[in-house]
């Protein structure tokens, strides 16, 4: 089965707020549910997936789009 | 004995990403007690905004402090947004500003407040903090520290584990969740205790201690916010507003109009997205930077923050510099100016 896909722009929000979006995001989102967001704050790249490690969420994917970066997260199990 | 015959108990730090408060939600995990952090955004975070912005920095390495703090101490970490309420805080502080325009001790209350609620809401015990008695002037001193307490609505569920044996026995040491014979009677503005603490639990490498992880502790920041509040006849803000603070040179040549001018690539592109809501000028005939007009301006204010513009492009000693002025709908037109002499641009004008 897909798994369910969901979007965020966080373009133009400057770290710590693309982890905010994702975070207030995900917790309305189900175990197993992916979360693909769209950043231009180059900081997002490290400061995303340590939320995600300290979290219990994985991150499937990092790659620069037009210079975005666009980061792909599974939701993790454990989440508040 | 501790947390054997009963539930564990739950703690919620908060954690700024500097030493102190990874002291002491640290202290507090070596007596068995579960801990999560929390770390509140102001808008007014130094935290890695100069960093993004700024095309230079990039190359030094960027962490969130906050983020890496929990992920060192493997607890989890909870953002909280609170730039809407925080405005009354800075707007209107019950208890003052420090030095410039830093509210502390309402500050420190409103975020204790907001952990408060936090706990209530998860179910959690108490609240730990990494406040010294004595270190800070204004919210780290033995008064303020109960005011903190009491007006946050806290009171005795607020644990300061590197100084709480200079201060009466809190709930969860009364209680016997952790033992006060093992936490901390730091006091005053030394470091050593702490430094030597970080040494005994492996912890070599944190933020530097600076007393500066928010910019209305910062003399200049400060100066720039009292001036847009005055320049508006109002002490309001929108997060925007913050952030531009934060970037390029600001002059204010007339008292109803300032410019904001990026100093660098990063700044430029960074200005660029404000596009919508500002008069903007960059300079074509020559390298420059882009600046935006905020404020209301006629003909004759737009020329003059041409001039001055071009005074900070690669064409500052040229007979003429063309520069393209953007209105906020796109409507887009050429200007030519004299760039500004370095004498006409007038100290004052700097905020």
């Amino acid at each position: 089965m897909v798994p369910v896909r969901q979007r965020l722009d966080a373009r133009h929000l400057l770290c710590p707020l693309p982890v905010i979006r994702v975070q207030d995001r995900i917790g309305r989102m189900a175990h197993g549910e992916q979360l693909e967001v769209l950043c231009t704050d180059p900081g997002a790249a490290s400061d995303v997936p340590a939320w995600c490690r300290i979290n219990g969420h994985r991150v499937l994917g990092i790659r620069e789009r037009d210079g975005e970066l666009v980061i792909l997260i599974e939701v993790g199990g454990g989440k508040r | 004995m501790l947390n054997t015959m009963s539930e564990q108990r739950k703690a919620l730090a908060l954690i700024s990403g500097g030493l102190d408060s990874m002291l002491a939600a640290r202290v507090v995990m070596e007596q068995g007690i579960h801990v999560e952090g929390v770390n509140f955004y102001t808008g007014f975070c130094v935290e890695g905004h100069t960093h993004a912005i700024r095309k230079r920095d990039r190359s030094r390495p960027k962490r969130n402090n906050a983020l890496w703090v929990a992920e060192q101490l493997g607890i989890r970490l909870h953002f909280v947004d609170v730039t809407e309420q925080y405005k009354g805080v800075v707007i209107n502080p019950r208890y003052g500003y420090g030095a410039n325009l830093n509210p502390c001790l309402d500050c420190k209350c409103f975020m204790v407040g907001k952990a408060v609620e936090w706990i209530e809401a998860h179910g959690f015990d108490f609240i730990i903090t990494g406040e010294v008695v004595g270190q800070r002037p204004m919210s780290q001193r033995r008064d303020t520290m109960r005011t903190v307490a009491r007006e946050s609505g806290a009171d005795d569920r607020l644990l300061r584990p590197l100084c709480a044996k200079n201060l009466p026995p809190t709930l969860p040491e009364r209680e016997g969740w952790v033992d006060r014979e093992r936490l901390y009677g730091f006091s005053g503005r030394s470091r050593k205790p702490q430094m030597a603490l970080a040494e005994r639990f492996g912890l070599s490498d944190y933020a530097q201690p600076a007393g500066g992880c928010c910019f209305l502790t910062d003399e200049a920041y400060s100066r720039k916010l009292a001036d847009l509040w005055q320049a508006r006849g109002s002490r309001e803000y929108e997060l925007d507003d913050i952030m531009l603070l934060k970037v390029g040179r600001h002059l204010r040549p007339r008292p109803h109009f300032k410019l904001i001018i990026g100093r660098e690539e990063g700044e430029n592109n960074f200005l660029q997205g404000f596009r919508h809501r500002f008069v903007q000028l960059r300079t074509v005939s020559h390298p420059g930077p882009l600046a935006l007009i905020d404020g209301e301006t006629g003909e004759e204010d737009r020329e003059l923050a041409a001039r001055i513009t071009a005074r900070f492009s690669s064409g500052r000693n040229a007979q003429q510099v063309e520069l393209r002025l953007e209105e906020p709908q796109g409507a887009q037109r050429l200007l030519r100016v004299a760039p500004m002499s370095a004498e006409e641009v007038l100290p004052e004008w700097y905020l």
